[in-house]
């Protein structure tokens, strides 16, 4: 809220409810979230592994910030809708954290279940097992299911 | 409380609601109202960002390999219309609260322009999609019981901005028919494709997920058993983008309802609330997409 050297005035600013943003402001962030944007596209044109999708998630919540804060005016509001969005986010992180655990920590036990029963139809097949090899051009082999 | 003014003076305005004391209040309950919605909004998306994480997680290689069936090029114009949608929009924002008619009702439309490119490029996607058979459901050619006659694994360059007809090398073909000829019927097998007894190796050495090629993988590439897994990631796609244009169609419904308010000189500087609202709903559209945007179509 801005204020005014005029007291007369005073109560109405305080509850003026317009605050417009300054115009180099507003097209400065829009440059930034350009130039994010390209080089979200040219981290993939590097090979940096594991790395690339961090990076890629990093420059996703920087441009996510700047949107925030200054296109929905966060910066200048009252904390309050902040930390609504804040918590949102939180329990989405809970969300997918567990998620995320318990499928991993679970993945064992579908793995070998699966097993059990790759053992069990190859069996009924009435296949002998060789080691695996999961090569792709392996057309020709094994008793046709059909 | 108050007294009660029964004609519209200066101490209770046209556009504040009856319910409301004071044109703060009134201000601060619509605001607190779409944050609290928008709240809602991530969580929705939220639930499909997991459902993304988690697979992700489990079939990495399908995620490389599938999303070059996407065009990161169509991805990448879409983001540019939605964050210069954003721009006009908080643009928008500022012209009401400057009473400035004139600006406001351009910016909307430009807001509104945006939208509309961003379907359009959408519908060019989804078209192209449709095309080549990598649809929904068992319309998509990477799916267990697909009966139409495009050959998995075959497709020119990066999806849908190419229009060359597709030049399978010998080799995908062969294994693309093989895979399909054996497993008309959904298994939970790998293609017969596989020796019986012959568990792909990710079933037997789980860790294999740490050495997962960093490069987008060819179709030749993919194990039997991630080839089963591929339809998924078009499922995924489909929901997370689908779902986010629905949301695109609704923002701009919201436009076209401020532009006529606008045009009957609703907004000034005491009151431009719905224009705020709807452009905080406007910019979690954008901040989606931004997630979207390198989830989906630049995996590397």
């Amino acid at each position: 809220m801005s204020h005014h050297s005029a007291d007369t005035h005073h109560d109405a600013h305080h509850d003026e409810l317009a605050h417009p943003l300054p115009l180099k402001l507003l097209f400065g962030v829009f440059g930034w979230l350009m130039v994010f944007t390209f080089l979200t596209v040219a981290a993939t044109w590097i090979d940096l592994g594991n790395f690339n999708i961090v990076l890629a998630l990093a420059i996703a919540v920087i441009k996510a910030i700047l949107v925030c804060l200054y296109f929905m005016h966060l910066r200048y509001e009252n904390p309050f809708y902040s930390m609504v969005l804040v918590t949102s986010l939180a329990f989405v992180g809970l969300f997918m954290g567990v998620a995320l655990i318990d499928t991993h920590q679970y993945e064992p036990n579908v793995q070998s279940r699966l097993q059990e029963q790759l053992k069990a139809a190859a069996a009924e097949a009435g296949v002998a097992a060789p080691a695996a090899t999961d090569a792709p051009a392996s057309a020709e082999s094994s008793a046709p299911r059909h | 409380m108050t007294t009660h003014h029964a004609s519209h003076d200066h101490a209770h305005p046209a556009h504040l609601a009856h319910h409301f004391d004071t044109p703060r209040q009134q201000y601060d309950s619509a605001k607190i109202g779409m944050w609290v919605f928008l709240a809602t909004e991530i969580l929705m998306f939220g639930g499909l960002f997991v459902a993304y994480a988690v697979w992700r997680s489990l079939h990495p290689e399908v995620f490389l390999y599938a999303h070059t069936e996407l065009s990161w090029k169509l991805g990448f114009i879409n983001t540019i219309f939605l964050i210069a949608s954003s721009l006009t929009m908080a643009l928008a924002v500022r012209a009401a609260q400057m009473s400035n008619k004139k600006v406001l009702i351009i910016m909307l439309l430009l807001t509104l322009l945006g939208g509309v490119g961003f379907l359009c490029v959408k519908t060019v996607e989804y078209g192209s999609k449709l095309q080549h058979d990598l649809w929904v459901g068992p319309s998509n050619k990477y799916h267990p019981q697909y009966e139409g006659t495009h050959k998995p694994g075959e497709h020119h360059g990066h999806g849908d901005d190419h229009h060359a007809p597709a030049q399978a090398a010998p080799a995908a073909a062969a294994t693309a028919q093989a895979t399909e000829e054996v497993a008309p019927e959904r298994t939970i097998l790998p293609a017969a494709a596989l020796p019986p007894g012959g568990l792909a190796p990710e079933v037997l050495a789980p860790d294999e997920h740490h050495h997962v090629a960093k490069h987008s993988l060819s179709y030749e590439q993919l194990t039997p058993r991630t080839k089963e897994s591929v339809h998924q990631f078009f499922q995924i796609y489909f929901l997370m983008t689908g779902l986010h244009t629905i949301h695109v169609l609704i923002g701009m419904g919201l436009m076209i309802w401020l532009l006529v308010k606008a045009l009957k000189n609703t907004f000034s500087s005491a009151f431009f609330t719905p224009v705020d609202i709807v452009g905080l709903y406007w910019h979690l559209v954008d901040l989606i997409w931004i997630f979207l945007f390198p989830l989906l179509y630049l995996i590397h």
